[in-house]
């Protein structure tokens, strides 16, 4: 590594050590754009910390087991007055620690204990001396790795998002991971873990380059010169206040544009989809096992009752929920234990849809999702996580989250889509016609589509009702399609093609003259330039 | 090279089709130009759209047909050879039936080519397919990430290509299955550099 490293991430704490004058050319502009330590265009290390986190809990793990099997050696051999039963015999050939005392090498099973043990933090230190990374004006970029050596550039301008994660125990000594989403697939670039301080300023330095904010020149900069110790000290103070007071400062709920009480929350996972699911499945199950296979019963048991940990985690998870404008992107932040806060920028929005089960019909519930670009590698469950926007809230709530997603919608086509969620007539929808009726026996009349200068909404479902709005300067295409049964109803059916997500982008049974006209429209605003600068607006008017 | 459409003006007017590009090459040993699709389709609508359609290329026909004989004799040496090695009686039907299904796939295969076409129109290239389940796709040239070029050993002996657009969207990928190995590359440069053009940030 030729590069000057930094170990840099001391909230702050850093001397700042100018980059330009180590004579890379991409590091000058950076260095005068940003406001940070740590995206100052040079490399930096991650927090010291970092590999007792990443490989030391297997370490832990290991000594956890020794101890555990040779606990009451243990015993004997600290206090000898309080080992239980009569002494075991110290000639049995087959107990290695009797071995070791037998044969005198206590001294020798220590020295090489010693060895590995300073082996294993030996390498963890070289593997965390070797994982470095920086922030230019342009890119973020991530070396790691010894023999196998690694290095990712991941462009700026296409970042999806940003999310800062702090797992429980990572919070009580105040570090934090960031994960840079960008656009493709498995193209994710993770930071962790740093202090939270340090966390949260390159979280801001990224946000502020990706969301094209540029001459922006910050005032937070590097604190006073403190000492090593008295910056861990500050860490691990971070870490507790942020564990009574939240993973943000105070103001950031405050100013959430929607508040979900835990109640709410409880509420809206008794009374969704998964509940319905789940009763009709066990109910199925238990009468099938009735009927049929009693023991069946006691086979589906763990299923039936595992529900109740599947809800709970949902819910907690969802708890202390918040959605915050900032000038650089919607910012949401959930979680207990782990809290979570993701960031938007601007224009990085592809769907939104609003929808409720058919038990919120009651109370009057929606949930937000949206499909955005995401490069991770990780599971369903996390997908729908990252596409739940607002997890509950009235229709109010929803209108006011899909603002904020989609700051340049105009009130109509706002208003389009919160009649769309309620209105069973066709109020501005061309809806399907009544010869198709058959094709959608309930929500013919709701099922329809409203086109706008730059959205298109699609209204779905008459038990579980739905409304998904598609910025047309994001749509990645547009699919018609006519199968036999459409054709003998003369009916059609439009697909806005977006990025994988979790908004349905299909509508059918559409007159199939009127699904023609809205694909041509949509092709046409598509690639329209004007449309696609609004919906991929970088910069926030009120930044 | 062409200027950037203007917006305000609507589609038909719009000057700018097949951009730098001979549509003579793509137009090569083509199957036979279809009338206009029919009624109510996504391009079929706007008759002044200049843009043409263009189709498949005819040898890709042959190098299918060839792959279905490949498939069907393996069918039915496969069948014999179950029929003698087992001694059964169920092979035979069995890879009797499978002869058949394939033989019905060839018949409606020419059918089947032809109804494919692409058109490159001002600000997007439309690709339609499909005889029983008919579809039609725009996508922008701005979103394309990518054009692929690909060919099989069959397909190479024939000098055909398949040409795949990549965009960011899950399944939003197209596939020209059969083009002439020229027509092909002639396709790809000019989507590419229309795609540069065009670029929209992700």
């Amino acid at each position: 590594m030729s590069d000057p490293v930094e170990a840099g991430d001391q909230g702050g704490a850093v001397e700042g050590v100018s980059a330009g004058a180590h004579g890379d050319p991409r590091a000058d502009p950076a260095a005068a754009l940003s406001g940070s330590v740590l995206t100052d265009g040079a490399w930096h290390r991650l927090h010291p910390l970092t590999p007792v986190f990443r490989g030391g809990l297997v370490v832990v793990v290991v000594a956890g087991v020794l101890i555990a099997n040779l606990r009451e050696r243990l015993l004997a051999f600290v206090v000898p007055m309080f080992a239980p039963g009569p002494h075991p015999p110290a000639d049995d050939p087959r107990d290695p620690v009797d071995y070791v005392f037998a044969h005198n090498l206590v001294f020798l099973v220590l020295l090489g204990a010693i060895v590995v043990a300073l082996l294993l933090v030996g390498l963890f230190a070289l593997s965390w001396r070797f994982h470095t990374f920086r922030v230019t004006a342009a890119d973020v970029e991530v070396r790691r790795g010894v023999l196998f050596r690694s290095h990712r550039r991941a462009p700026l301008d296409r970042v999806q998002g940003v999310n800062l994660t702090r797992p429980l125990v990572a919070r009580l000594v105040g570090m934090a991971k960031l994960e840079v989403m960008g656009a493709g697939l498995d193209s994710n670039v993770e930071l962790s873990y740093l202090s939270t301080r340090s966390a949260e300023a390159v979280r801001r330095d990224i946000l502020r380059l990706a969301s094209g904010v540029r001459a922006e020149t910050d005032a937070a900069g590097p604190g006073p010169h403190a000492g090593r110790l008295a910056s861990a000290r500050a860490a691990v103070g971070d870490g507790l206040t942020g564990l009574v007071f939240g993973a943000e400062p105070a103001p950031d709920r405050s100013e959430s544009v929607v508040h979900v009480t835990p109640l709410r929350l409880i509420g809206a996972q008794v009374l969704s989809d998964d509940t319905v699911w789940w009763l009709i499945g066990s109910t199925a199950v238990i009468v099938a096992g009735a009927l049929w296979f009693p023991p069946g019963l006691f086979l589906a048991l763990p299923f039936i009752l595992g529900y109740g940990g599947y809800a709970a985690r949902h819910v907690v998870r969802a708890m202390r929920y918040a959605i915050v404008p900032t000038p650089h992107g919607v910012r949401v932040t959930y979680g207990v234990l782990t809290t979570v806060t993701e960031t938007i920028p601007p224009g990085r929005v592809h769907a939104v849809a609003i929808s409720q089960s058919v038990l919120w019909r009651g109370t009057g519930w929606w949930t937000v999702t949206v499909t955005r670009i995401s490069g991770t590698r990780h599971g369903e469950q996390r997908a729908e996580e990252f596409a739940r926007v607002m997890p509950v809230g009235t229709l109010d709530d929803a209108r006011r989250v899909v603002a904020l997603l989609l700051p340049w919608l105009s009130a109509h086509e706002l208003d389009t889509m919160t009649d769309a969620a309620h209105a069973r007539a066709a109020g501005g929808f061309t809806t399907t016609p009544r010869r198709a009726r058959l094709l959608r026996p309930l929500a013919w009349r709701r099922n329809g589509f409203a086109l706008g200068s730059r959205v298109v909404t699609f209204r779905r479902g008459f038990l579980a009702r739905s409304a998904a709005l598609f910025p047309l300067g994001r749509a990645q295409g547009v699919e018609l399609a006519q199968g036999p049964i459409d054709r003998a109803f003369g009916v059609a059916r439009v697909r806005v093609v977006t990025v994988r997500g979790h908004v349905r982008t299909r509508l059918g049974a559409i007159d199939a003259d009127a699904a023609a006209s809205l694909a041509g429209d949509v092709a046409d605003r598509a690639a329209a330039p004007d449309t696609v600068a609004a919906a991929t607006e970088r910069e926030e008017s009120h930044a | 090279m062409t200027t950037t459409p203007d917006p305000a003006l609507p589609r038909s007017s719009r000057t700018v089709i097949e951009p730098g590009l001979d549509a003579e090459v793509l137009d090569r040993g083509t199957f036979a130009p279809v009338g206009a699709p029919r009624r109510g389709w996504l391009t079929g609508t706007d008759a002044a759209d200049p843009a043409p359609w263009h189709r498949l290329a005819r040898p890709y026909l042959r190098t299918e047909l060839i792959e279905l004989a490949l498939w069907t004799v393996a069918v039915m040496g496969a069948s014999v050879l179950l029929g003698i090695w087992t001694g059964a009686w169920w092979p035979y039907p069995v890879g009797g039936v499978l002869v058949v299904v394939l033989l019905v796939w060839a018949a409606i295969l020419p059918r089947r080519l032809r109804s494919w076409g692409y058109r490159l129109r001002a600000d997007d290239i439309v690709v339609r397919r499909g005889i029983l389940l008919q579809r039609e796709l725009a996508v922008p040239y701005g979103r394309l990430q990518l054009v692929d070029i690909a060919h099989g050993p069959l397909d190479r002996a024939f000098g055909i290509a398949q040409v795949k657009l990549v965009s960011a969207a899950s399944t939003g990928s197209v596939v020209l299955p059969g083009l002439r190995q020229e027509a092909a590359e002639l396709l790809r440069d000019a989507l590419i550099e229309l795609a540069e053009q065009r670029r929209t940030p992700l």
